[in-house]
Formats: structure tokens, sequence, C-alpha cells
């Protein structure tokens, strides 16, 4: 899970990296108020995206009436194709010099990466190219971590100034601790800015965290899901313990396993290509169960799409047998009845598949064909979505 | 021939006595694996009868191993435990350790890796996984979940990061057969990677040709299209899953200033075009071309 900015800051103060936390708010009547308060203040957009800035989501306000004006411009805005619905209020604290600090999973290593330069903070992609050698990445082994020696190992490394050193060595435990007590991928400072009186302090937070660790140790990271910004489906889905994600297309897919989804995506998207360029309407793997409740509930979530046209159950039997399958069908439009308006493409193939298909062949359910292949499949659902 | 598992495998299961433990204990003993016991240290010194077999449960897997001679030990222990359960493995000294569980927090299989690359790893233990079904050598044995009666001996080898894309591909090119296909698993850090199998096929006499799956996400793709150009002589044939997946809205700096790859399925598919292995568009299509590879030895 991606946490906003002000996500991130509780985060940073709870383990002692120093920061200012501001209000979040979602009207212009709060921001005012906020800047009452804080006198001069910067008026953040609160989007899980990158490139607020440049988007026009930060602006500076001198007066709280300026933050009002700023608020309502931001309040609503789309940045990245997210809604902005709340703003962060803080006060302006101009940095003096701009750095840039993150820790992160480092995947391709199998380790854990720290990457820190003194020489710009926003325009850190810039520089990693005109100029690498200012950016420091320094490896974290996950089974030593980052002790106090580590720190100032990764403080010299990145030349932090000598007036903030020391400061910058407590800050790099501190967010390493923020990285591994909270179980994030992601823990990124930018920028991490010395403010006047040499004082170091983090003035925007990007973090990641690790959803399966929320899940087996870090129950309260719950409380970080904002439910307006999540799509009404994916919550119903959520809510029914099924692996959704709603997509912009016609066709309404349900499969078992992550990979085979994926790639019924691919070969529906494909299938389209034909037939007036009908794509997929979501991803939904149901797993290896596929009884009939499970499959209820996941056609029940794609029927409440209203732009699914058609919808293409794709199952391969592997340890599920495919007469279980079929039987799930067939329960799944019985505990549906007339609420199964769309027409499903069911492709079933593995263990028992014989069996699976002529419970569905005897069946004969008018909204339900057969096919025997993966991309015959593919085809039948895009040509009735484009009906 | 085959690779890292055979028919002298003795295999022992971490977490016997759960409902997936003792579900495929018994689909394992089915496929003909060689398991001769199982670890819960709660349960030590009972057995469990699964498969019409009885089965000692040890307290430990040091214990497991002195008692039955196990070098490869299956985990299906719930992901709060599957640190604590590899660690354990690693100790013991187990030759292969395949981690079947689903979940696991990146960190912690993040310092598991850690530990298999210090010095405590005495046994020069092999992780398979996190996340994933497993590997199987059709007709000698099975590690995992991987359902025995897809597909038999032959002379494919395949490695997959998806699990049912791998029994969909088992499936499609069932008629030929395989040496061994081992799902390393999609999680970000896996013990075993693509390249590791690579190399293993390649040095496995039984294994004529290779099926490479890959997912979204990650360089490991690439990589492998640059281990194959230096290191492979078999032909391989690949696929790669995600390309209508919605892009991930990219979070902050860090991943665009590491890695040089945009991890799509567009960048991974063209990584392995351009080293010569002949990419399908689709499941059937890739083993389509499998297909024509074979037929034309």
């Amino acid at each position: 899970m991606d946490l906003m900015e002000y996500q991130a800051k509780e985060l940073f103060a709870k383990h002692g990296v120093t920061t200012t936390l501001g209000k979040v708010v979602t009207t212009p009547e709060e921001a005012r108020s906020a800047a009452e308060e804080y006198g001069f203040c910067v008026v953040k957009a609160q989007v899980k995206a990158g490139g607020r800035g440049k988007a026009g989501g930060v602006k500076l306000a001198k007066t709280p009436d300026e933050a009002f004006e700023h608020a309502s411009n931001i309040l609503g805005m789309e940045i990245k194709g997210l809604t902005v619905n709340r703003v962060l209020v803080t006060p302006a604290t101009p940095p003096q010099e701009e750095y840039y600090f993150s820790f992160l999973l480092d995947r391709s290593n199998r380790q854990y990466l720290c990457i820190a330069s003194v020489e710009g903070g926003v325009e850190i992609e810039e520089v990693a190219k005109t100029n690498p050698d200012a950016v420091k990445q320094i490896a974290i082994d996950p089974g030593a971590g980052v002790d106090e020696a580590k720190a100032r190992e990764i403080a010299t490394e990145a030349k932090f100034p000598e007036a903030v050193f020391e400061q910058a060595v407590t800050m790099i435990q501190a967010l390493y601790t923020v990285f591994v007590e909270e179980d994030a991928t992601l823990v990124e400072v930018n920028p991490l800015a010395r403010l006047e009186g040499d004082k170091l302090e983090a003035l925007d937070g990007k973090v990641s965290l690790d959803d399966n660790a929320s899940e087996v140790r870090h129950h309260e990271h719950e409380a970080f899901e904002i439910s307006e910004e999540t799509d009404p489906l994916e919550a119903k889905a959520k809510a029914k313990g099924l692996n959704y994600v709603k997509l912009d297309g016609e066709v309404g897919i349900i499969g078992n396993g992550a990979g085979l989804v994926m790639s019924t995506l691919d070969v529906v998207a494909y299938a389209g290509e034909a037939h007036g360029g009908v794509k997929p309407a979501n991803f939904l793997d149901i797993g290896g169960g596929a009884n009939a409740e499970v499959m209820a509930n996941g056609l029940d979530v794609i029927l409440g799409d209203e732009q699914v046209k058609s919808v293409f159950v794709n199952v391969f039997g592997g340890i599920t047998a495919c007469d279980e399958v079929a039987n799930g069908i067939k329960g799944a439009l019985e505990i549906l009845g007339d609420q199964a308006t769309k027409p499903l493409v069911v492709r079933l193939d593995g263990n028992n598949v014989d069996k699976g298909r002529a419970i569905l062949d005897e069946l004969n359910h008018p909204l339900v064909t057969q096919v025997a292949t993966m991309d015959g499949a593919a085809d039948k659902a895009a040509e009735l979505a484009n009906g | 021939m085959s690779i890292y598992l055979n028919k002298d495998s003795k295999i022992i299961v971490q977490g016997i006595t759960g409902g997936m433990g003792s579900k495929h204990t018994t689909l394992m003993l089915d496929a003909g694996s060689n398991i001769v016991g199982g670890v819960n240290a709660r349960k030590a010194g009972t057995t469990v009868e699964l498969g019409g077999q009885e089965l000692a449960v040890y307290g430990t897997v040091k214990e497991a191993m002195a008692e039955t001679g196990a070098d490869v030990s299956v985990v299906f222990v719930p992901p709060a435990f599957t640190k604590d359960a590899c660690i354990e493995a690693i100790d013991a000294g187990i030759g292969l350790l395949v981690v079947i569980t689903e979940g696991v927090p990146v960190q912690d299989t993040a310092e598991v890796w850690s530990y298999l690359q210090s010095d405590a790893n005495t046994g020069g233990t092999r992780m398979i996984g996190p996340n994933c079904p497993g590997i199987i050598t059709p007709g000698e044995s099975l590690a995992g979940i991987t359902p025995h009666t897809i597909a038999g001996t032959g002379p494919i080898g395949l490695v997959s990061k998806s699990g049912t894309l791998t029994y969909q591909m088992m499936y499609e090119l069932k008629d030929f057969g395989f040496s061994t296909a081992i799902g390393i698993g999609g999680d970000p850090i896996v013990g075993t990677t693509h390249i590791d199998a690579l190399a293993a096929f390649e040095a496995d006499p039984a294994t004529e040709a290779i099926v490479m799956i890959g997912e979204i996400g990650g360089d490991a793709e690439e990589r492998a299209a640059a281990y194959i150009k230096d290191h492979v002589t078999k032909p391989v044939v690949g696929y790669v899953a995600g390309f209508t997946a919605p892009e991930g809205k990219t979070m902050g700096h860090a991943g665009a200033i590491v890695s040089g790859s945009s991890g799509t399925a567009a960048a991974k598919k063209e990584a392995l075009e351009a080293v010569g292995v002949k990419v399908g568009k689709t499941p059937s299509e890739t083993a389509a071309l499998m297909r024509e590879i074979l037929q034309s030895r």
C-alpha cells in the first residue's frame, strides 16, 4: 500500500524522524483556519502520485485568504488521474539546501538499498542521469541492518555537510527504523531539507508498505486505507475477500491464479482488436477453490460493473477439479437468479474437464457458452461484448 | 535426469499436520514422492497417516534429517512463521528448501536470503520460493503442489513465476512431457531465479529445450535474457504475462533511479527476443513455438 504524504509523516514522527505534521483538511475553510494558526504556509495536494508540484498541487500562501484560495483550486483537481480530496497545510519553511534520501527494497539484488544525494532534491532523477556520481547507492544487508556505524558510513559517503552531519546520522537511523519496523518497501524523503539554523527536516515523505506484512503483523496499517479513494466495486470485492482490480473495459474476467488471470487479460485484449477494440473490464483471481459461493461473489461483483457486456470465466483445473468449478458456476447462476443478465463464456480445461463440460452442457443455460480453448473463448467473449 | 529433484530425493514436510500440509503431502505421495516424515514441534513423537502411509512427526528439522536422511524440505507453515521455519531448515543443513507459503512479508524473505548467503549456510541450502507451486520431476518426485497428473516425463525444462500458467503450459505440451518443471514464485524476492534454473537445465542431459514464463515487475526476465545470450545453447521459448495489466502508479523516484528497466511486459519481451528467444503472444502460441522446435529435431 502506498501512503499519502501526511500518512508517511505520521510514521516519520512515530519513529523520531524530524518533520512537521501540519494539518490535513478537506475544505478551503479549514485550510484558512490552519493558515491563521501558521501564518506563512504551504498548501499541498494529498494524492498517491509524484509530480504534485509540477501539476500545480503545491502552493505557498502568505495569508489565510490565499490559503483558502489555493485550497479551493487544489481540492477537486486531478493529478495523474487521481482526484485531490484533501490538502495538507504546513508552516512554510524555505530550505537553504535540498537533499535526497531513501531506503528501498532492491529486488534485483535481493537486499535493501540506500540512495542518498546532497545535490538536488526534487530533480533527483535528472541528477542521476547527468551526474550519477552525485547520487550514492549504498547496499544494505537485511541481516545486518543499519546501526550507528553504518549510518555514519552512509552520511560520509553521501557527503552530508559538517553542520548537519550528526543530525543526518541520527535521521538515517530513524528512517531505517521506519523502513524495518513498519515493513516498508520504500521510505523516501525528498526533499530532505537543511533549514535556517542548520536544522535538518523531512519536508516531504513517500512510504510504500508491504501488504503481506500488513496482513501478518501490522493490522494498524488498515487505518491508512481511505474508503472514498477506493473504487466502490473494489471495496465490495475486498469485503468478500476477492482479489479484484477494476479496469476500463467491457469484458469481465474471472480466472484462477494471478498469472493465468493476467494472461487472460492479455489474450482478451488481443482478441478485442478484431471486435471493435473491446478490452478487459477487470482483474479477478478467485484462487484455487472456485466453489459456488466464491464464483457467485465474483460474478456478483463483475455484473455490478455497468461497463461489462460479457464475462469470460477462464479456469484451468489443476488441483481444483473442473466438475467442482462447473458446479460452482451452476450454483452461482442459481444464487444470482435474475441478476445474472450478461452472457458468460466459459473455458474449462485440465483436471476432470470432461465431467465439468458435461455439467454445463446439461445445464444448458441460455447465458452460458462453452469454448474449449483459451484463445477461442477470449475471441467469443470479445465478440459478445462488441454486440 | 532432472534438476534439483529426483527419485532418490527424501522429503520432509514442515507443517505436515496443517490443512495445506496434510492435503498436499497426500498428493505428493500420489505423485510417487518419497516422503519420509514431517515436522511440527508441538506434535513431536506422534505420527500422521496420509495416503495410506504412517509418517513420523519430528520436533525439529535437524532431528527429522538425522532420523530419516531427508535432503529436501517442503514448507507449508503460515506466513507469520515461515521465516523461522526456513532459518531452522538452513541451520539443519537441508539441501533443498521448497517454500510454498503465500503471503510471506518481503522483509522476512530478504532476511532469509541474507542468511542463505552468509557463513551460517554450511549445508549449502538452495531455496525455491516462497509463494510458489514448487518443483516436479514427472514420474520421479514432486516437492510442492503442482498436479502430477497433467504431464509425464519428457525433454522440456520449464521455469515459471506463475503457478497456474505452469499448469497451463504443461497441459498444452503434455504429449512431449517434462524433465523438470519449476515454479520459482512471483514474490519480489525468491530463492531460485530464472537464471539458476536456466543454468541447471543447460547442464541437464535430459533437457532438450526450455520454456521460460515471466510476469511484469522487476528485471529478472531481462537478466535472464542476458544470461541466455552468453550461456544457454539449448533452444528457449518464452512467454510474458501482463501486457494489459494496469500500470502501477509509481511512487517516488527510487525505483527509476535503481532499475534500468521499466519492468513492463513489453520491455521483457523485447529483451528476450533480442537474444533470439521466441516469445509467444498467448500461452497456446508459446506452446506452438515449442512444438515446432521439438518436431524439427
